[in-house]
């Protein structure tokens, strides 16, 4: 028998990037500039609170919620770091990672035909979760306005069936983010339109010239906001799976109703290492954006040698640069260069519609620097050989 | 300065070129900067972290030897550590607070040399009032390098 899937899970798109991503994951003895994630390990001081957390027989669930104890040492973290407010027990949820955290908010959230605007180009995950959870993706695109959200063109986009902003900066995969007068005009429309703002902030902590504003932060928006982070991209924890959403009482009740039958809780193990993290972890944090950031340096004055054009990358560790001027597409870019030189980079494609991101590659400074140097060599090469 | 001597410390390979794009300065300058430490005698050298296990006959043994001694009026410990650490042998010197007062390592041929080194030149000399002597067994970590095999990478190749 051929067994029928479910309607909604085949109408998910799959990515136009797939036998790309395929073919890259099979190949060895390449240099990857593709890698969404950092390339240290875990600092050690929270690998061993993990380990210690194992050894003392901490295996069992948490309350749906999450320990307490690390809630409160959000909240602490919270305050001290964004002077942000957060109720512990009441208005913070820990959750697998930033993109359940995502999940959760956008079911809690959604009516059928609710309308959540997502800007373009964005991380994956944002369109195909709102897809699922029966909402209407819509997308905002920034290609032309410097890769950010206008209030011109979120207040174009606006209609009566918009519940919900999504906002993710700094951003996967421009690296683009705000200034907090850009934010305060970004609030201005959404209070006047009493939208919702799901703020996806897990490369906040890698902002590199100045500090990151949390979108909770600014004045009268708590309210109208579900604040998203996590522990993979500042810690390199992404195996620990470990995020949380603060928000509204309401708003995160409804979140945990969802997570207790679906997730019921995050790893007990992994969330004692998060903690870990928080408390003596600002130093690892401190030492591995530095180095992100001497690499960003260095690529940007590569890359813009070599003639490529890019947002300007404020944060996280990703170049959206656009390979128009080479003739070829993003994905027969990344394609040849992969085959040709054996770099691979992400075709821009995977990050929105085939129209908008066509010319266009992402590139990680994820990569030691030696290797980096070479990647970057190799890519001058192939420019050259067109 | 500062960043850069972070950089060259970590990777003393690194060119002038490369340090320059990694912290958004020119060339010149970098290269500048870099002739004045080294003629300042902030940068003593360059060389390379071996892992000396790793080739054969290329593995001389070491020993940390603790070492205590007099000071002498007037110049202190200085006197008599120049004394101990102008020997070629000695790799290290430096000076501790606690039990001894000058910790070494030096390096020799075989156990022997090493054995005679101490017998011979160190422990005579008028202020050393003692020597202990702890032989390198394996060397786990030094300098924030950590020796042996590697831990390989486990990411996956490509991931959004």
């Amino acid at each position: 028998m051929k067994i029928n899937v479910s309607k909604k899970s085949a109408s998910i798109t799959p990515s136009g990037i797939r036998e790309f991503f395929d073919l890259v994951l099979g190949m060895e003895d390449i240099i990857s500039l593709g890698i969404g994630e950092p390339d240290f390990v875990t600092p050690w001081n929270i690998c061993e609170a993990g380990i210690y957390a194992l050894e003392k027989g901490y295996t069992s669930y948490t309350s749906n919620q999450g320990l307490l104890s690390f809630r409160k040492t959000i909240a602490q973290y919270l305050k001290k770091k964004y002077n942000l407010g957060y109720h512990p027990e009441k208005e913070i949820l820990i959750t697998v990672g930033t993109s359940e955290a995502y999940d959760l908010a956008i079911r809690a959230l959604i009516n059928p035909s609710d309308e959540v605007l997502i800007p373009e180009p964005s991380y994956v995950s944002y369109y195909s979760v709102t897809q699922l959870a029966g909402g209407k993706p819509k997308y905002l695109s920034t290609h032309e306005t410097g890769f950010k959200v206008t209030p011109k063109m979120l207040q174009e986009a606006i209609s009566n069936k918009t519940k919900i902003l999504l906002l993710n900066y700094p951003s996967n995969p421009t690296g683009i983010t705000y200034t907090v007068n850009e934010l305060k005009n970004i609030a201005k429309i959404v209070k006047a339109n009493n939208l919702i703002v799901i703020s996806d902030e897990i490369y906040g902590d890698l902002t590199y010239d100045f500090q990151h504003t949390p979108f909770a932060s600014i004045s009268g928006m708590q309210s109208h906001t579900v604040y998203i982070n996590g522990f993979s991209k500042a810690y390199a924890m992404t195996g620990w799976r470990v995020g949380y959403a603060c928000g509204p009482e309401n708003v995160i009740d409804a979140m945990n109703r969802i997570h207790q039958y679906t997730m019921l809780c995050a790893p007990i193990m992994s969330q004692m290492a998060a903690q870990e993290a928080l408390i003596n972890g600002d130093n690892a944090c401190l030492e591995m954006k530095k180095e992100y950031k001497r690499r960003r340096e260095y690529v940007i004055s590569r890359l813009g040698e070599m003639g490529f054009t890019f947002p300007y990358p404020a944060g996280a560790f990703y170049i959206f640069a656009s390979v128009k001027n080479t003739g070829l597409t993003g994905k027969e870019f990344s394609c040849r260069l992969l085959k040709e030189k054996k770099v691979a980079v992400v075709p821009g494609v995977a990050f929105g519609t085939e129209f908008k991101n066509k010319y266009y590659i992402r590139v990680c400074y994820t990569t030691e620097f030696e290797k980096l140097k070479k990647a970057l060599n190799k890519i001058e090469q192939f420019l050259k050989e067109l | 300065m500062k960043e850069i001597l972070e950089l060259l410390r970590k990777n003393a390979k690194l060119t002038a070129k490369d340090i320059a794009k990694s912290l958004k300065k020119n060339v010149s300058s970098v290269e500048g900067t870099i002739a004045k430490l080294e003629k300042k005698g902030v940068i003593l050298g360059y060389k390379a972290i071996i892992d000396e296990n790793k080739i054969k006959d290329f593995n001389p043994v070491r020993a940390i030897i603790e070492v205590q001694v007099a000071p002498k009026r007037n110049l202190g410990f200085d006197y008599i550590a120049k004394r101990i650490y102008k020997f070629p042998e000695v790799r290290t010197c430096y000076l501790v607070s606690g039990a001894y007062e000058l910790q070494l390592v030096v390096e020799g041929k075989d156990i022997h040399r090493v054995a005679e080194f101490v017998a011979e030149k160190l422990a005579p000399l008028e202020g050393v009032k003692g020597t202990v002597t702890h032989f390198f067994l394996k060397k786990y970590k030094e300098d924030g390098v950590i020796f042996g095999k590697k831990d390989e990478n486990h990411r996956m190749n490509i991931s959004l």
